[in-house]
């Protein structure tokens, strides 16, 4: 555990708050479809795709050095900071069945590093 | 997938069982994109942009990486973000599973039973809102 750099464990956590600010542009961007699919080039998405290639630039740079069980579960704290956030902006319940869900996926994706 | 009008009475969560499915093929397209990567990136003996942007493998896979940013967004226009965003961890799991078939990567237990416990993890999420 402790051969993983802390800028690696940053620069994941970064990429990870990023990204999940990118699924909440897309969200938002979404919405506008209802309008047409060609509604599908607006502001919202746009962002929300720059966001995730952001994100992506930082998870390259963050897991070149240290333990993949460690970083590929921060990887996926995405999906709880987007859990917060859609409660957040988009009035989305929080429910048993989500956060157990979720709780099993960060155990599952755990495994997968430290098998990596 | 092949659990098409079972129930006689309408379910709440109908909407998001469409959008946990495009997300599934979002998953796949996904993984199939990365596996295009990594044969992009193998064939590439000396790394440069023309290279790159030359390079079918390269393109094919970003492309499906477009694909499946749209099948997403369909997704998320009447699904809940908090629901379908983590059901991209299957991701996880094809591309292990095609590692297995292309690369011949080797088999490791531990990352099996990992691959197990997202899938369960997203059946669990894929119940829904019910509290």
């Amino acid at each position: 555990m402790n051969n993983t750099p802390l800028s690696s464990m940053v620069l994941v956590l970064f990429g990870s708050v990023i990204g999940s600010f990118g699924a909440v542009f897309l969200k938002m961007g979404a919405a506008k479809l209802m309008d047409g699919f060609w509604r599908i080039l607006n502001l919202q998405l746009a962002a929300g795709v720059a966001l995730f290639l952001l994100s992506s630039v930082f998870f390259i740079l963050g897991i070149r050095h240290g333990e993949l069980s460690v970083l590929y579960p921060m990887v996926s704290l995405g999906y709880v900071w987007t859990l917060v956030w859609s409660r957040l902006f988009f009035q989305e319940a929080f429910t048993r069945n989500k956060f157990f869900g979720l709780g099993l996926i960060l155990l599952g994706v755990f495994f997968v590093g430290l098998g990596s | 997938m092949s659990t098409a009008a079972v129930g006689p009475k309408p379910e709440t969560g109908a909407p998001s069982r469409k959008g946990v499915g495009l997300v599934f093929c979002c998953t796949l397209l996904g993984a199939a994109a990365q596996i295009f990567l990594k044969l992009g990136a193998n064939q590439l003996t000396h790394p440069g942009l023309v290279a790159m942007m030359t390079n079918l493998s390269l393109l094919g896979g970003l492309s499906l990486y477009g694909v499946s940013t749209v099948l997403l967004v369909l997704a998320l226009k009447d699904g809940e973000l908090s629901l379908l965003y983590p059901v991209i961890a299957l991701t996880y799991v094809w591309v292990t599973l095609l590692s297995l078939l292309i690369f011949h990567d080797r088999v490791n237990p531990v990352k099996l039973v990992g691959i197990a416990i997202i899938v369960i993890g997203v059946g669990v999420l894929g119940r829904g809102g019910k509290a």
